[in-house]
């Protein structure tokens, strides 16, 4: 009987471990596959002889990025909108937040019910689509002539990271607050002063929900900012990928290296800051989804 | 009912000898009075608080309700130049054509509602056990340093944008042509034997016996690890001493995943699912569209990218566009709250 039971757990530990490292496998293999093809020479690539080693290795795939105004362009654009639409949604985000956290504010309950609405129904691709069309007509006749500002102001709010931060809010103790008001703390420095501080996490990983977002931004900005020098990182990946797959564009190319590997390059180039930044920002990104998941 | 009498609003005064009113009543008749009054009073005491919603209330008033108002053009007469407000009233025209008219484009809308349907109905039947299995894999790696070699690496592809990881996609099965082989993993699935050669040359993502497959396998790849962590979070809440009562009791590895682990996870499971069946129908528009093309619209079209096709296309048929996107997002609204409702009496836990 005592025997039985340990074969069990050893087939199951076995087979936890040889599916796990399949898939961690998987998971792992087309990121080294993107940077082998990367830098791999023209006929290694275009006869697909790479698995998992590059071969005659060259990097002017990489130099041709580099050396491309509108890749630098993109990528500082996207930093841009990264920057000032985390801000600006924080901004929104906190302010508004804080005052649902508030029982003593009026009409509490409909306000509620105004953001989760918004989750419950949204109008549409469509719908959405003419809106920000009459949002750039009027940002236009108030002379905000860039469309990066538009992105910026009009998108990336969604109403689950006010909620998660309201209930943060509710979470503070009110006696620290009530002190502060004892101490003379004017509304605004409640807030700054006790709330932002004691809720640092929740609002680190909010922001780094908005980061996130942000930076992977790509339909509206593709579809609101038509000078192509604005175009963030993602909308100029995916127009060199059309661009690029397109046979009929590429039956001239005379380089000594494959179209492929340009694609290639340009995908590592938009994984490498993140990797960098991944192990800092990971406790966050999985304290983010243990708040997300369950409400009591 | 209730007779009324003098008594309920006026109160007998025993020193002058004659009713007055009640002093109770007074102040309730003067708070209803001027309630607004007592309103505005309270919003000018408490100003800062209100001045913090503003930009709140705009953002979502401008961006969020405003669209949904443009969304009425479904009742509307389409026209290119009167806005929304003035535009005839045509009733529920656009619902009729859409559902029973059987012409090309209703055809297309209830192909693009089933492929909604059957894209997020096949995403949790094969990408909801994923990430549950995985945490009860990751439960059996008793070291932490290679567990979290483990986490780390399944979480990464969570970390790249879905532009990213389409550009990825189409890489990996593109097309052959003369002078380029196929990608590298219609390459692989050739060498199995599992694809023939002529459908892997002609590109995967130009089939649309493919498109799904390889939406749920990039979805699943994306999302499983990352997903595990709330699954993982609740079963390393287990105390060891449930298991060690388990195995003394002599339970086998499947006995006390079903005794011990399920009961404790079952929660968050339920939570979990129920939540994945209220977004049935509100599938991410923008991973069909860097994944789709012409060829591939029989399997590929969902309700918000043909209505955005259909709207974008001209402005006379942004009414029936629109009727397309209400039908959908109202079943999705109902499903939601249905949902919502469900996990609520289900776990005593509610998402909103």
């Amino acid at each position: 009987m005592k025997r039985k039971l340990e074969i069990s757990e050893l087939i199951f530990k076995v087979v936890s471990y040889t599916l796990l490292t399949m898939f961690a496998l998987c998971c792992l293999y087309p990121f080294i596959y993107v940077i082998s093809a990367s830098i791999s020479g023209k006929a290694a690539v275009d006869y697909g002889q790479i698995v998992l080693f590059p071969k005659n290795i060259q990097f002017e795939a990489f130099a041709r990025m580099f050396n491309d105004n509108m890749f630098w362009n993109a990528y500082s654009n996207t930093l841009f909108l990264t920057f000032y639409g985390t801000l600006w949604s924080l901004f929104v985000a906190i302010l508004g937040a804080y005052a649902l956290s508030k029982k003593r504010l009026l009409f509490r309950r409909f306000l509620n019910f105004f953001l989760v609405f918004t989750m419950w129904f949204s109008a549409g691709i469509m719908p959405q689509y003419l809106n920000y069309l009459d949002t750039k007509v009027v940002f236009n006749a108030v002379g905000i002539m860039d469309d990066k500002w538009l992105v910026v102001i009009a998108m990336g709010m969604a109403a689950m990271n006010i909620i998660l931060l309201r209930n943060a809010f509710e979470g503070v103790p009110s006696d620290i607050e009530e002190a502060a008001i004892v101490d003379g703390a004017s509304e605004f420095q409640v807030l700054s002063k006790v709330y932002i501080p004691m809720s640092k996490s929740t609002i680190a990983t909010v922001a780094l929900f908005f980061a996130i977002s942000r930076w992977n931004g790509y339909f509206w900005a593709r579809q609101m900012i038509s000078n192509s020098n604005e175009h963030p990182l993602q909308v100029f990946i995916r127009l060199k990928l059309e661009e690029f797959t397109d046979p009929e564009a590429m039956a001239g190319w005379n380089q000594a290296y494959s179209s492929d590997s340009v694609i290639y390059a340009l995908i590592v180039c938009s994984i490498v800051p993140i990797l960098i930044i991944y192990p800092f920002i990971q406790k966050y990104f999985a304290k983010g989804v243990n708040v997300g998941g369950v409400k009591e | 009912m209730k007779k009324t009498t003098a008594g309920d609003f006026l109160v007998y005064d025993k020193s002058s000898n004659s009713y007055r009113a009640d002093p109770e009543q007074v102040v309730r008749d003067d708070v209803e009075k001027n309630y607004w009054k007592n309103v505005a009073r309270t919003v000018v005491k408490d100003w800062r608080l209100y001045i913090m919603l503003i930009p709140m209330i705009l953002v979502f008033l401008f961006w969020r309700y405003f669209p949904m108002y443009e969304l009425l053009r479904c009742f509307k007469v389409s026209d290119q130049v009167k806005p929304v407000s003035e535009q005839f009233f045509s009733g529920f025209s656009y619902f009729k054509r859409l559902l029973f008219s059987g012409d090309s484009l209703s055809t297309e809308f209830w192909r693009a509602l089933r492929n909604t349907f059957l894209l997020s109905f096949y995403g949790l039947v094969f990408g909801f056990p994923v990430p549950v299995i995985l945490a009860l894999f990751f439960n059996e790696i008793k070291s932490n340093i290679l567990r979290s070699v483990y986490q780390v690496l399944t979480y990464l592809p969570k970390f790249i944008s879905t532009v990213v990881m389409t550009s990825l996609v189409t890489m990996l099965v593109k097309q052959g042509s003369l002078t380029t082989n196929m990608g590298i993993l219609s390459q692989a699935l050739c060498g199995l034997g599992l694809i023939s050669e002529e459908v892997a040359n002609a590109g995967l993502l130009n089939n649309p016996g493919f498109f799904r497959a390889i939406y749920q396998i990039s979805g699943i790849w994306e999302t499983a690890g990352y997903d595990s962590i709330v699954f993982f979070a609740a079963i390393i809440a287990i105390s060891p001493t449930s298991y060690e009562a388990a195995q003394i009791d002599g339970a086998g590895k499947m006995a006390q995943m079903k005794y011990v682990v399920l009961p404790s996870i079952l929660s968050t499971l339920v939570i979990m699912l129920i939540t994945r069946i209220g977004s049935l129908l509100t599938i991410g528009y923008e991973k069909v569209m860097l994944l789709y093309n012409a060829n591939t619209f029989v399997t590929a079209d969902v309700v918000s990218t043909l209505a955005y096709r259909v709207g974008t296309e001209a402005a006379s048929s942004q009414g029936i566009a629109s009727a397309a996107e209400m039908m959908s997002n109202v079943i999705g609204m109902l499903l939601v709250i249905g949902a919502n409702s469900i996990a609520r009496k289900a776990s005593d836990v509610s998402l909103y």
